[in-house]
């Protein structure tokens, strides 16, 4: 850290720009985790499935790479 | 609650497939091209526009921005419907984009290869398409923010904040790094010089590998890895945590592009730092995407889509721990200006983006097609022939970087360098070309495999334009008991503009102290600015691309400055728009190429030569022929405009000394080209050649006690 603001000196209060930075990145960090660790597991279930629609509840058939047209919703 | 209906267009995820599989093919092939001319060399036979300088660029700025934009259009244009629960809010604005990019695609075509380049990697193209490419690129962005503000969830979903951070991010470096000022139609000048130059290109260069080449794509993985092994990404939690990680931490790692050279130390230290940093989200990301595979692996074996997600992610992940393990000192002295970079990039580019963007579209032209795939048999065989492809590519580098670096640095017992020709060090790694030629055209059999299988495919089903949906309309205002990181979750403006913040800091610490104290460039009195002549030396060694294979950046380190001279300093580059430093050493470094009591000079006749045959100087160059700068006339009608651009860009040249400009090259020119005519050679002053040789012999000079260069009347 010394030689960092030693080459900015001259700048005015140029000492305080990185302990700002680093407050502004890890208070960010800090509140982020605490959030996600409250997040519920209802709510994480819910959003992690919005890509996933009822369609694909279906039978998935891997052998041909496609949804079974056949037997469309008669699985679920 | 009372459900809309609603149709999702899949016009624009067709136009832009198709793009996607063209201009991969098209991407490659000048890939393979040049894998070949580097074992080749007079594969070119003379014609400027097949040359190695000329088609790199073309060929990384295919892949890049051809290749893998399309194809993460293609994925953006499916998924952000299908997870906001909207169509696209415009399909005029969809269309624009689309034939928008093509076109700027097709001018690169053309530009390139015709030599219009302002010289700075991936950041090739000149001014006009440079502003074709923002105004585009905020078309797309409106497009996407305006999808976000209509959409019927409340929750936006991961990939989306990718697709949002790869917007507001490209859209920045794009503007920033693209700053200049044009001389002509096709020629223009950055506006920063040296150092400065280089940091924000690498800044730029290194993000457009983040947000370019790995948000978007980490937004893709989100949305069709679950979709494709039918099962919800391993932790949204993760998620949430590894997508800030990875935009605030990126932005700051460009520096580790310039280790050891001319950039203050303090700047170096931070990419370094943040590189390292870098794991962590990287990795998070990596993770992330295997484990939504957990109890589905059985399916993998089934699967060629699955697999190649799977072997797409994992590249990533080693991409990403290559990455900073390169960015450690010790690990970059031996890596950099080595075919390890070239290596490294190809993991990413045809392992994680090709991968990637091939499993997607086997999972997705069906679909769009309502058919089954034509053949799940070509498919697993593209998958061998890219695993092995990427594979025969990226191995034989690695042991040619290993084995190229310890020769460059090995000394004898008597103090010398073991290796003092640099062809010795070339000649040795070329068996591992050849390789990475055969890796090469192994991927790219595969890649038109999947374009047969895809017509194919298409040609069996009919093409599904409009899908059905329906979902209730947007609850609109706050829900009690929200708070935190969910209520920015559902404000996608507030959210730009947080991701916005995010990058901006970054990119601000470095650059303001580097662009506002001093000490940071210190000046060197005996360096002047170049010479009418020597301008235009150094504009065609711009255009012929000799950056791409030949470095200006001496490090401070003893193999290198008994190669090839004092180590690089930065005030020596204060008057270089664009800075030279190069990244690769496919030939040796020209920083010193001027110093007459220098390893690397070469006088101006050698130099004629070896531009007409390098192979009649030095018998195994794999350097090209340039038969036309010896033919071609040097165009001295923009001489006066160049002079007052450097000008405005506040390089001093005394008042009005453009007016003169020209007679003072024409004095300059004539004296090389008596040189030239003293030893034998029968050339006019007014060759391109002469202004190319002006040049070099100019580098490295002014601190070496040459002569000085006098700018009045001579």
């Amino acid at each position: 850290m010394k030689l960092v603001t030693s080459a900015l000196e001259s700048i005015a209060d140029i000492q305080w720009f990185p302990i700002i930075g680093l407050i502004i990145f890890f208070s960010f960090f800090v509140i982020l985790i605490i959030h996600v660790s409250r997040l519920g597991r209802k709510q994480e279930d819910e959003y992690s499935r919005l890509p996933l629609d009822e369609d694909d509840e279906q039978e998935y058939d891997y052998q041909n790479e496609t949804k079974n047209l056949d037997h469309d919703n008669s699985n679920r | 609650m009372e459900l809309q209906r609603f149709a999702y267009d899949n016009r624009l995820s067709r136009m832009f497939l198709n793009a996607t599989m063209f201009w991969g093919f098209v991407g490659m092939l000048v890939g393979l091209t040049i894998a070949l001319e580097l074992v080749f060399p007079l594969m070119s036979s003379g014609i400027p526009w097949l040359s190695f300088g000329r088609l790199r660029p073309l060929h990384t700025n295919a892949v890049v921005f051809a290749f893998v934009g399309n194809g993460m259009f293609t994925g953006i244009y499916y998924s952000t419907p299908r997870l906001l629960k909207t169509p696209m809010y415009s399909q005029t604005l969809g269309k624009i984009h689309f034939w928008g990019w093509q076109l700027i695609i097709a001018a690169a075509v053309f530009t390139l290869p015709l030599g219009f380049t302002v010289g700075k990697e991936y950041a090739e193209l000149e001014w006009p398409i440079d502003i074709a490419i923002a105004i585009v690129w905020i078309i797309f962005g409106i497009n996407l923010i305006m999808t976000m503000v209509k959409r019927r969830v409340k929750h936006i979903y991961v990939a989306i904040w990718f697709y949002i951070a790869t917007f507001v991010t490209v859209a920045v470096l794009h503007i920033v790094n693209s700053i200049n000022i044009p001389v002509s139609l096709f020629k223009s000048y950055p506006v920063y010089a040296g150092i400065q130059d280089a940091l924000v290109q690498w800044w730029y260069g290194h993000n457009a590998v983040a947000f370019f080449l790995t948000t978007p794509y980490l937004g893709l993985m989100y949305y069709f890895v679950p979709k494709a092994a039918n099962r919800p990404i391993y932790s949204y939690k993760l998620s949430i945590i590894h997508f800030w990680a990875l935009i605030f931490l990126y932005i700051w790692a460009g520096p580790h592009h310039l280790l050891y050279s001319a950039l203050p130390d303090w700047a170096q230290a931070l990419g370094v730092a943040f590189s390292i940093m870098l794991i962590g989200p990287s990795w998070g990301g990596m993770l992330n995407g295997l484990l939504t595979l957990r109890g589905a692996w059985d399916k993998v074996r089934e699967s060629p889509v699955l697999k190649m997600f799977v072997v797409g992610i994992t590249a990533y992940g080693m991409a990403t721990f290559e990455g900073p393990l390169l960015s450690l000192k010790s690990v970059n002295a031996i890596s950099h200006f080595t075919d390890w970079t070239i290596a490294h990039v190809h993991i990413g580019a045809l392992g994680w983006n090709g991968m990637i963007t091939f499993g997607m579209l086997y999972w997705l032209l069906p679909r769009l097609f309502n058919t089954r795939l034509y053949s799940k048999k070509l498919a697993n065989t593209h998958f061998w022939l890219a695993t092995s492809g990427m594979l025969f590519f990226a191995i034989p580098l690695y042991f040619a970087a290993f084995t190229q670096s310890l020769m460059w640095k090995e000394f004898t017992e008597a103090g010398y360098l073991r290796y003092p020709n640099f062809i010795e060090t070339v000649v040795q790694i070329l068996p591992m070309y050849y390789l990475r030629a055969l890796g090469g055209a192994l991927y790219l059999t595969g890649v038109i495999l999947l374009i047969y299988n895809l017509v194919m495919t298409a040609r069996s089903g009919s093409f599904v334009r409009f899908e059905e949906d329906e979902a209730p309309a947007l609850r609109t205002g706050k829900i009690s008991g929200e708070k935190g990181h969910r209520i920015i979750e559902s404000k996608p403006v507030l959210f730009t503009i947080l991701a916005l913040i995010a990058i901006s800091i970054g990119g601000l610490v470095e650059f303001v102290p580097m662009f506002m104290v001093k000490s940071n460039v210190p000046t060197i009195a005996a360096v002047q600015p170049y010479t009418p002549l020597e301008l235009h030396g150094r504009d065609i060694y711009v255009r012929e691309g000799c950056y791409l294979c030949h470095s200006q950046m001496v490090r401070p380190f003893r193999s290198e400055v008994e190669r090839y001279g004092d180590y690089s300093k930065a005030g020596e580059v204060v008057y270089d728009h664009p800075f030279q430093f190069g990244s690769k050493r496919t030939g040796p470094d020209l920083a010193r190429a001027g110093v007459q009591s220098g390893p690397m000079y070469k006088p101006a006749s050698w130099h004629y030569n070896h531009f007409l045959s390098p192979q009649k100087m030095v018998a195994q160059s794999i350097m090209p022929p340039y038969p036309w700068l010896i033919k071609n006339d040097l165009d001295i009608s923009t001489t006066n405009r160049k002079i007052k651009a450097m000008q405005y860009l506040g390089v001093p040249y005394p008042e009005g000394f453009a007016d003169k400009a020209n007679a003072h090259l024409q004095q300059q020119a004539y004296e090389i080209a008596q040189n030239l005519r003293d030893n034998g050679i029968q050339i006019e002053d007014t060759k391109e050649v002469i202004a190319l040789i002006a040049y070099i012999h100019r580098l490295g000079r002014d601190i070496h006690g040459g002569e000085k260069v006098h700018f009045s009347e001579r």
